[in-house]
């Protein structure tokens, strides 16, 4: 090491000469954004719940079953899903479909997103493009393991995620929860 | 009366400072460092939606701390155990007590000194005192029946004795200089201007010792970068049993103990209470202006003064904190008495012949 260095104090004071920037160029920002600058930026932290940023469109999100031009599941039941799942989250128990031209419908489609490892599988294997991941919504726990299963219903009644990459949704409220 | 009522003004206004900026530091640290960091810092705790800043922060704090379970393991020292807390609260809190945040007050033909406590040996008395502090945690070392609690403890004595022989020797040069024990004289001896226009703050004549004292001051508080008596990320410290507002005293008792080395250090190095060319009259600049001032603005002003560098201190002191990666045991060691030590007595013999040479 150089002299400098083995004294310590000069190579100390370079350093907090370093957070010192740090500190009075960041202060000044925040000054600027009280005062009312829309573009000073004091700190790269975003605030999550009320501020956040855009989704990258290939996020795998909550999933949800899409729906025919009448509202009913596009998906046939074809098990193929449920077969590969590699988490064997997702339970279907086909029906007959009213309509003779389409062979089977799901009555149950449950998916237990306590078990689901978002691996995306399920989506790669529908030979229907039945299920997509594309909610955009990332915020759903429950306080119960029965509260994590999401039933068809609810996986029907959601909408694909934004153009601004929000989720235009809401997240649908398990059984267990009420609020 | 009029005795009693200025003394126990002087004594409330001492213990509001200290305690008050003690507790605000808990938000100065979060937020500073944070700040230094490119975040934010903690801003969520709210009252009716009102958040100013994360101020409620310290509050939430004692909140949390206060109805926390006081724990007390089963090997303790019971009365020990208790009393170490508050030893170690208590003699940081009156440590401040002859640090002076004024000059006189004059009411009617009465001269009153702006200090809680007036002594002629109150620097003796400040560093009295913060040298006890340490037996609190000693005391906690011991008393929580824990071995890792006692190892804290004694390198918490053993970094005490290394950096307070570093301070002791480095003040006295500012005692050779002043020629006093009496913080009041000290600071006044400051007031003197050097050349004519350089004000005689104890960093002018003193550099050495004040980086010095400086440096030994910020390991007496046992904060980063000598927290090796507690090590809260990975070795464990004295307060390791302690639980509730017990161990919220001992992090107070090093806030409180960064307020009076930041007191100290104004009072010695920064001319405490002095304001450039302010004198008991008003302002005389070295171009020959003068600007006349009541008595009490000069007194507010120095007040002022004083409030104004006591946080600059704070702040430099919690730059260090945030700036710098914790010795090891060792290095801190060899730093106390292979490099702080030596120095100050290079400091004292320096300073002794610069003395003899202009002949004051």
């Amino acid at each position: 090491m150089r002299l400098g260095q083995r004294l310590y104090l000069v190579e100390a004071v370079q350093g907090m000469l370093l957070t010192a920037g740090h500190f009075f160029r960041n202060m000044g920002a925040h000054l600027a954004r009280a005062l009312g600058s829309r573009t000073a930026r004091g700190a790269v932290t975003i605030q999550y719940p009320e501020e956040r940023r855009a989704y990258s469109p290939r996020l795998r999100s909550l999933h949800r079953l899409v729906r025919r031009e009448d509202g009913s599941p596009r998906c046939v039941a074809c098990m193929m899903c449920e077969t590969v799942c590699p988490a064997r989250c997702i339970y279907i128990v086909a029906t007959e479909h009213p309509n003779p031209e389409i062979e089977k419908v799901p009555e149950r489609f449950d998916i237990d997103l306590g078990k689901c490892v978002f691996c995306g599988y399920c989506v790669e294997a529908c030979p229907e493009d039945a299920i997509r991941m594309d909610t955009g919504i990332l915020e759903f726990s429950s306080y119960s393991r029965l509260g994590m299963i999401y039933t068809k219903e609810m996986l029907l009644s959601l909408e694909p995620v934004g153009p601004d990459g929000r989720p235009t949704s809401p997240v649908p409220i398990p059984a267990d929860r009420t609020v | 009366m009029l005795d009693f009522v200025v003394a126990a003004g002087c004594v409330t206004f001492v213990m509001m400072f200290v305690l008050n900026l003690g507790g605000l530091l808990t938000w100065v640290e979060r937020k500073q460092s944070a700040i230094m960091q490119d975040r934010i810092g903690a801003n969520r705790a709210s009252i009716f939606g009102f958040r100013i800043m994360g101020l409620f922060h310290p509050l939430a704090d004692a909140i949390k701390m206060l109805t926390k379970e006081d724990f007390r393991p089963a090997g303790a020292d019971r009365f020990l155990f208790t009393l170490a807390p508050f030893v170690s609260v208590f003699f940081a809190l009156v440590a401040f007590a002859s640090i002076p945040f004024g000059d006189t007050l004059r009411i009617g033909d009465r001269e009153f000194p702006l200090q809680a406590v007036t002594l002629n040996v109150g620097i003796l008395y400040v560093f009295a005192m913060l040298s006890l502090g340490v037996y609190g945690v000693m005391m906690a070392g011991w008393a929580s029946g824990n071995n890792y609690a006692l190892l804290g403890g004694q390198r918490a004595a053993a970094l005490m004795i290394s950096a307070e022989i570093a301070i002791g020797a480095s003040i006295i040069g500012v005692i050779m200089v002043h020629g006093s024990l009496n913080m009041q004289d000290i600071v006044r001896g400051q007031g003197r201007l050097l050349l004519g226009w350089l004000p005689a703050w104890g960093i002018v004549t003193q550099p050495l010792a004040f980086i010095l004292f400086l440096t030994a001051g910020i390991a007496a508080t046992k904060r980063i970068p000598f927290d090796m008596p507690e090590g809260e990320s990975e070795i464990i410290g004295y307060f390791v049993e302690y639980s509730g507002m017990k161990f919220g005293m001992f992090a107070m008792a090093d806030f409180l103990e960064t307020v009076v080395i930041a007191g100290m250090t104004t009072a010695l190095f920064l001319g405490g209470w002095q304001v450039p060319w302010l004198l008991a009259d008003g302002f005389h600049f070295p171009w020959g202006a003068t600007v006349a001032l009541p008595h009490l603005v000069v007194v507010a002003l120095q007040v002022g003064a004083f409030s104004l560098k006591v946080c600059l201190m704070i702040f430099v002191m919690m730059l260090v904190r945030w700036t710098l990666p914790r010795f090891r045991y060792d290095q801190a060691m060899r730093l106390g008495w292979l490099g702080l030590f030596p120095l100050s007595i290079l400091n004292i013999v320096l300073t002794g012949a610069v003395l003899l040479l202009i002949g004051a």
